[in-house]
Formats: C-alpha cells, sequence, structure tokens
C-alpha cells in the first residue's frame, strides 16, 4: 500500500531534517503542546489495542478543531507525507499503528457532545467522544446507542466508524453501519465533505456505507450523528447447557427458525465455560460441552411470552439444563461470565491468539471439528467463544510465547482457521478490523481483480494514497510479504476491559 | 411450494461487458423496466438481466438468502413467505414484474423502513460486473464482515451506474406473529408529535404515516406484546391494515394519482409540517414525506434543504427519470472519482450516471 513518496529522502539525517522542519510549520498553527515530537511523549502511541505491534510516532499531532484538522491534512498533502489517524487507541487489529516516516493524527480532543435532539432521536458528537459516553448522555430522555462493543467504556465513536464495531446486539440491533445517520469528514486535501444528516437517507451514492468500516484509509472522520433507540422496557436471559456442542448449534438454529431474533445469543465451549468460571464464578454449569446465553428484550409481555416460549424450545433441542435469571443480579452475573471468557483464558495460560473468523452458522459443527484437528495436530489447546446470533467466532489458541516454536505453531494453526472459515463461505474478520494483522488473509479472501477494485475506491477518495498506508488492503504483489501476527494475552493494552 | 427458475448467465453478461468496454460501446442494463419512471432511459446498447435468475441458496436459520438479480422481487418474497419468513425492509414493487436487481440498485425501501431498516441495511453482499467485465463478489452470507471496503452497500441505489448487480445476499427476517393497524383523526402537526414520541419509547412499532388528517400506527410483533401496545396506545383498529400499507407502498392510493409532480422528502422526522402547496402524506413517521405538487423544484429544495434534509422529483409529470436532489461540488466531484473507479471507460448507465 505504501506508494512512492518522492518528497522524502531515504537517509536518516534528511528524514530527521524534515521531521522538525515539519514540526516547526505545525507548531505555526497548533500549541507547542499538541505536537509532539519526543520519544517520552510519543511512547503511549506506539501501539493500539493489539500491542504485538509496536513502532514509536515520527510525529503526533493533537488538533482541537477541524479547522486545525484540515491546515495538518494540506500540509502533509502538499508535502507527500503520510497520516494516521488514531483515536482511543482500543482496537484489535493495528489499525492505528503509527509510522516511521509520517504524522499520526491524534482525535481525542474531539470529545465534545455537540448536540443531543431527542425528537428526532439522534446525537451528534465528535469523533474523540467514548462509546458508552453517548448513552449516558442521552439516557435521561430514555434513549441509547445500541452498539456496544466489549471496549464501549473506553473505545471512541470515531474508531467504531471506523472499524464498523458490533457488539453482543448485533443480530437485532445491528454494527454501526445500521446506527449512524451522518458523518463529516475531510479528505486528505483538507476538503470538508458531509454526507447524510438526521435523514434516513441522502441523495447520491452511499458514502456513509463506504466510509463505514473503512479504517481510516478514506478519509479522517470529523463528527458523527448517530442514531439513537428507546431503552428497552425489559431484558431477560436464559442459560442453557448442553452436553454436545452440535446440539448446542441446532438449539440456535431451532431458536431462530422459530421467529424470535434474540438481541443477544452467545455460545461457549467448554474449555472457555471452565475458565470463565475459575474466573468470576458465575455459576456456569462446568461440566457442559456448550452453554447458550440467549437475551430477549423489549415490552414486558413481550419478554414474558419470548422467554417461556424459548425455554420450551431449548429443552426440546436437548438442552440438559436450562436457567432463567431471577433478577437484575443474575442476569449480570451470567453475563459476567460470558464478558469475562478472554481474560479467564488468558488466566490458564501464558498467552492466546484471538480469531475473529465469522462462518455461517449451519457450518459451526464442521468448523468446530475442523479446530478440534488442528489443536492435536498442533498440540495446542482451543477455546472457543461465539456470537452464535451472527455467526462470529473467537477462537482463542493457547500457548506460551517462552517456547520460540509454540509461537510460530499458534501463528499457523491461526491461519488454518481463518482458512476453514473461508473455505465454508465465511470470513477472516467479523468485527476486529484487518489493519496490519489479517492483511495477509486478505490475499485468500479476494481475488486480485477484487483487491484492484478496493485500491481504485481508495484512490478515488485518496489519490496519492497517504491515508493509512499499508493497511487494511494488500497490494496483490505485496500479499505474500506480511506475516501473520498475534495477540499476546500477557502484554494487551487496556486489560482492564472486556473482551467479547 | 414455490418453484423458480434456475438460470447463471453471469459469464455471457461478463463477456458483453468486457466487449462493450473494449469497444467503449455505452450500455443499458434493463430488467421489467418498472421503475423507468424513476431511473429513466440510459443511454446504449441493451444489456438485459432478466434471463439471470434463481435463488443461489436459502438458509431460514441463517437468516440469509442469496438471489441472482433477474429473480422476481414476488418470487422471492413468495420464497421466504414459505418459511415464515420476509424481506425487512418492506420494498414497494411498482408492478408485477419487479425484479430483485432492479430493487435493490434504486435503493426502495417501504413503511417498516424508520423502524426495521433500508434496502441497504439488510443488503449482506453482492456479486458485480464492474465496467471492465470483471466479476467481483463483496461482502458475503453473514452479519458481521469487515473485510474490505463494503462495496455491496454501496451498490444500493447506485441504479446501475457503478457496475451490474449479478447476485444479491440478504439478510431476512421473520414475518411478524401478529400484526395489527390503529387509527387515529388528528392533524399532520399533532400527528408528528405523535410518531415521534412513540418512536422514543420501547413499542413494537413497524410503520406509522398521516393521511388526510388521520394517523394510522402498524404494530408488530408477539401476540402479548402486540396486545400490550395496543392498550397503551388506543385508537381504532383498521379492519383491512395490510391492503392499507399495501397501497400506501405501491404508490396506488388515491393521494398519488392525478397529473401534479410527485416530490419525495426526506427530512429530520421530527420536522413540523413544511410550507409549501400541495397535498401530503406523511409517511416513515415523520422521515418521508410525499408530496403531491405544482411547486417550482427551486423552492422545493429549498424548504427540504432549510429542515436539514433533500428532495427528489420522484414522479416528475413529464419526462425521463427521477431528479435528485442538487449535491454541493466537492461530493459531486467524489462521486464522479469512484465512478471511474468502477467504470473507468464510463459505459455503465451513462445517462443516468449524470444525474448522480
Amino acid at each position: 500500500m505504501s506508494s512512492p513518496q518522492p518528497s522524502i529522502p531515504p537517509d536518516t539525517a534528511s528524514l530527521e531534517a524534515l521531521r522538525q522542519s515539519l514540526a516547526l510549520r505545525l507548531r505555526e498553527f497548533l500549541p507547542r503542546e499538541s505536537v509532539l515530537t519526543n520519544e517520552e511523549d510519543q511512547r503511549p502511541y506506539e501501539c493500539d489495542g493489539l500491542s504485538a505491534y509496536r513502532k514509536l510516532p515520527w510525529i503526533v499531532v493533537l488538533p482541537d478543531t477541524i479547522e486545525q484538522v484540515g491546515r495538518v491534512l494540506k500540509l502533509c498533502s502538499e508535502q507527500n507525507i503520510s497520516v494516521v489517524a488514531r483515536g482511543a487507541g482500543t482496537g484489535l487489529s493495528g489499525g492505528a499503528l503509527p509510522l516511521s516516516d509520517g504524522v499520526l493524527l491524534s482525535l481525542t480532543k474531539f470529545s465534545r457532545i455537540l448536540e443531543i435532539d431527542p425528537d428526532n432521536r439522534t446525537a451528534t458528537v465528535e469523533p474523540g467522544v467514548r462509546n458508552l459516553a453517548i448513552s449516558e448522555a442521552v439516557a435521561q430522555y430514555g434513549l441509547y446507542y445500541a452498539p456496544d462493543p466489549s471496549s464501549q467504556i473506553a473505545c471512541s465513536i470515531g474508531g467504531n466508524v471506523a472499524e464498523n464495531s458490533g457488539g453482543v446486539h448485533c443480530l437485532k440491533y445491528g454494527l454501526t453501519v445500521h446506527n449512524i445517520l451522518g458523518l463529516k469528514f475531510m479528505t486528505m486535501d483538507g476538503e470538508l465533505i458531509s454526507v447524510g444528516g438526521k435523514t434516513l437517507d441522502s441523495p447520491g451514492y452511499d458514502l456513509l456505507a463506504t466510509l463505514t468500516g473503512s479504517e481510516g484509509m478514506l478519509g479522517i472522520i470529523v463528527e458523527i450523528t448517530v442514531k439513537l433507540l428507546p431503552i428497552p422496557e425489559r431484558a431477560q436471559v436464559l442459560l442453557a447447557a448442553f452436553d454436545d456442542i452440535e446440539k448446542a448449534g441446532a438449539a440456535v438454529a431451532a431458536i431462530i427458525a422459530s421467529g424470535f431474533i434474540p438481541a443477544g445469543l452467545e455460545m461457549m465451549d467448554n474449555l472457555t465455560i471452565r475458565a470463565s468460571e475459575d474466573f468470576v464464578k458465575a455459576g456456569y454449569p462446568v461440566d457442559a460441552a456448550a452453554m447458550l446465553l440467549c437475551e430477549l428484550d423489549g415490552i414486558n409481555e413481550e419478554v414474558n411470552e419470548g422467554i417461556a416460549l424459548v425455554r420450551e424450545l431449548l429443552l426440546k433441542q436437548g438442552a440438559t439444563e436450562v436457567r432463567v435469571a431471577k433478577n437484575e443480579t443474575e442476569r449480570m452475573r451470567m453475563w459476567a461470565g460470558r464478558k469475562a471468557a478472554f481474560p479467564a483464558v488468558g488466566r490458564v495460560a501464558p498467552d492466546y491468539y484471538c480469531m475473529d473468523g465469522t462462518i455461517p452458522r449451519k457450518h459451526l459443527a464442521k468448523v468446530l471439528t475442523t479446530i478440534g484437528a488442528l489443536s492435536r495436530k498442533y498440540g495446542l489447546a482451543v477455546g472457543n467463544v461465539f456470537h452464535a446470533g451472527d455467526g462470529n467466532l473467537h477462537p482463542l489458541i493457547l500457548y506460551d510465547a517462552n517456547k520460540p516454536s509454540d509461537l510460530k505453531k499458534a501463528e499457523e494453526l491461526g491461519g488454518e482457521i481463518l482458512e476453514a472459515c473461508i473455505a465454508v463461505g465465511g470470513t477472516i474478520t467479523g468485527e476486529h478490523g484487518v489493519g496490519v494483522e489479517k492483511i495477509n488473509q486478505m490475499c485468500l479472501q479476494f481475488t486480485k481483480e477484487e483487491l484492484d477494485q478496493f485500491h481504485a475506491l481508495k484512490a478515488a477518495f485518496d489519490p496519492k494514497g497517504l491515508l493509512n498506508p499499508g493497511k487494511a488492503v494488500p497490494k496483490p504483489a505485496r500479499c505474500a510479504e506480511f506475516g501473520r501476527m498475534h495477540v499476546h494475552g500477557g502484554k494487551m493494552k487496556f486489560p482492564e476491559l472486556e473482551r467479547f | 411450494m414455490v418453484t423458480v427458475a434456475d438460470r447463471d448467465i453471469s459469464s455471457a453478461l461478463a463477456e458483453a461487458v468486457k466487449m462493450a468496454a473494449r469497444n467503449r460501446t455505452p450500455l443499458a442494463i434493463v430488467g421489467n423496466g418498472t421503475k423507468r419512471f424513476y431511473t429513466g432511459e440510459a443511454e446504449g446498447k441493451k444489456l438485459d438481466v432478466t434471463g439471470h435468475v434463481g435463488i443461489v441458496s436459502y438458509e431460514p436459520t441463517e437468516l440469509v438468502i442469496t438471489a441472482r438479480a433477474g429473480t422476481k422481487l414476488a418470487d422471492v418474497e413468495a420464497v421466504l413467505s414459505e418459511k415464515g419468513q420476509m424481506l425487512g425492509f418492506e420494498p414497494p414493487h411498482f408492478g408485477d414484474a419487479a425484479t430483485l436487481g432492479g430493487t435493490i440498485a434504486c435503493g426502495f425501501s417501504g413503511p417498516r423502513r424508520p423502524y426495521a431498516g433500508s434496502a441497504r441495511d439488510f443488503v449482506l453482499g453482492a456479486k458485480i460486473i464492474n465496467g471492465k467485465g470483471e466479476i467481483l463478489k463483496f461482502g458475503g452470507e453473514v452479519m458481521k464482515n469487515v473485510a474490505g471496503y463494503d462495496i455491496s452497500r454501496l451498490m444500493v441505489g447506485a441504479r446501475g451506474t457503478l457496475g451490474v448487480l449479478l447476485e444479491i445476499s440478504l439478510k431476512v427476517l421473520p414475518k411478524p406473529a401478529k400484526e395489527l393497524t390503529l387509527a387515529y383523526e388528528t392533524p399532520a402537526d399533532k400527528a408528528i408529535k405523535t410518531m415521534n414520541n412513540n418512536a422514543g419509547q420501547p413499542l413494537p412499532l413497524s410503520a406509522a404515516c398521516h393521511i388526510r388528517n388521520t394517523l394510522y400506527v402498524r404494530l408488530s410483533g408477539n401476540d402479548l406484546g402486540v396486545q400490550a401496545a395496543r392498550t397503551k396506545l388506543g385508537g381504532d383498529l383498521v379492519k383491512n391494515g395490510d391492503e392499507f400499507w399495501k397501497q400506501l407502498r405501491e404508490h396506488r392510493h388515491d393521494f398519488f394519482q392525478g397529473a401534479d409532480a410527485l416530490w419525495r422528502l426526506s427530512v429530520p422526522p421530527a420536522t413540523s409540517a413544511l410550507d409549501l402547496p400541495g397535498n401530503w402524506i406523511i409517511d416513515w413517521g415523520g422521515a418521508q414525506r410525499w408530496l403531491k405538487s405544482a411547486a417550482t423544484p427551486g423552492d422545493v429544495y429549498r424548504v427540504a434543504e432549510q429542515a436539514g434534509g433533500h428532495a427528489t422529483l420522484f414522479r416528475p409529470g413529464t419526462g425521463n427519470g427521477a431528479k435528485f436532489h442538487p449535491l454541493p461540488a466537492a461530493l459531486v466531484a467524489l462521486q464522479h472519482q469512484l465512478k471511474q473507479a468502477f467504470d473507468p471507460g464510463s459505459i455503465m448507465n451513462q445517462g443516468l450516471a449524470e444525474t448522480i
């Protein structure tokens, strides 16, 4: 992806001179503390949530206004200097990894909620606003913002748009793309463009969809209008245990076929049930081969009827036990185990490598059998947590980074799992994004012509290829150059965050 | 059991596009022409996609269907209906012969749209032929997919100017167990307030419109949920609710007759009644407003813009195709570059591209 950058001289001394002169130019319109050039100040920006990838930034800028962002971009564009946008830095695919010869544009100062419009049920916010802060700010109107990625207390809405983030409620409430109405973004030339607003559609091509999930490759998002939904009157959760993972898969299919769209539908295998139970004592059935958590929400009567029917269905599908949360405390406890599954698995092995494939649910048994066989072949245990409602599978490969061969084995095993996902018609990433991490597997999922089409689309927005080069879409010729990387459990950033 | 013809002519279509690209022959993609009033007549050699038909896959328990673009929308809906499912965006057909491809290319959604989502929201993947004659596949049959740019959703509403739609994968929804429509005699401004007030509460809403001093509200869900909401909302039960929403969706209601131009205004839903002469239907809980009026385009665009929205001359009294709201220059330039990225030879549905 890195395009030729003729104005950047190859040798270190000239690069340093360019860095110094750029910093001076930036400080003409930015306060001193908003242009970071010292190692000490830059260190916090060296990686995102995928901390296995680290690079000290070249220059970090922290603009505070749209006008400043425009000037940074214009200046960089004129000098052919690349720009990487960064929000809260909680991403899991290295999408905000800095460059050794480009500007890291942090949008954390854009943390203002600009307008809450309860009548139209929208909030207009700056990209640095935290996901959860939106729901907190609008709760007084009985409204909330639906997408709830596991990192929602820390992740920013701008990053959510860049990655098209999901959460556990996707099947019913959709992804980020379904929950935003308008965007303002800047092109690499510093031109401000508005798409959408508080309306349900806008004329012309659907740029809102194109920009969502574009991983900072097309423009710098500076303002977002999100759709707000009424807080459901009630949410209720059922827990079902199965002695066979295939039966659990069939039960999920039966629930969907019966006409229910659960608010959340999660599956865990025995390894992750046991690890979570050890960790948070959620009262999980530790002997079960698989466990389902099914949440229904809506108005009281609707939920009552639903719970009774789903309970009956689960028993009919061979659940060995079905429990309904008696109260809100118990509901939260049932979820606590699931939400702590990643760190819980992190306790039973020195390291784990988290995959993010999505598969058509009907192939779950087949893919899990394949994963089991791969696990035996490589001699590494694999735990599985599964957003069963929407087919997003997170196999967690356990290994020990202190054994040199283990890491390589984990990476190869991970690669084979993603290939198995593609083979059944799935995708290499459901919600974490490609970033730098999965760029290799993009070559497996797409043909040369398809990758070329992605590049042509990118060039329509960013002809010089200066926005986030080297991420998300590999140049066909460079496909083989990228190695697979991994999440180093012990060194994961934001260890306090829930990881779904 | 519904039987749908099964024919894959994608290679022939791709060959035709490849040839046209080589010779720089403009191509006009044609289906069954039910939406020609809206798309207008494209220039060039006809590329007929109606022979590309069939349900490629349908998995009710996955809530996903994939069908070829030439498949009739009615056939897709019949296949879903057999399994108690439906297209969540409740698309208008505008004619019995409407195809799935045409519906997606126009990006049309019906009364359920504000509560369930739009055509674009339900698209999971698409197989297309770009302007170079290459068959490309984006997205897939899974709910969550962030690998690569979202090109399948970009195709929705692009009216064939970026490529030929071959196959579309859609998320589908279970049909609600219970559905009913309530009516209230009320003026427009009060109706707009009520619609938006309702939408801010956890109610199983699935449609809301205001026609001739009457507010109509549809509830969909399970038995107990719908009954509870009905008790809460009051109103008079409408006997033939299904037919009522169908008439509205298909523009068969009396309102749509007559010689005046039909405008569509897309505005923030809580916008109060707009100051333009003519007759109105307020649909989509306030977010979509139909206007039969002799007002000048300039006036309609201005009023829509002042309200934070946009207007489309949806069915001109005369003329060839809808007229869209003028876009700012920067956006027009970007759209042209996008068009170039997919169709470097400018051969796909050219006459239509000029209005994008």
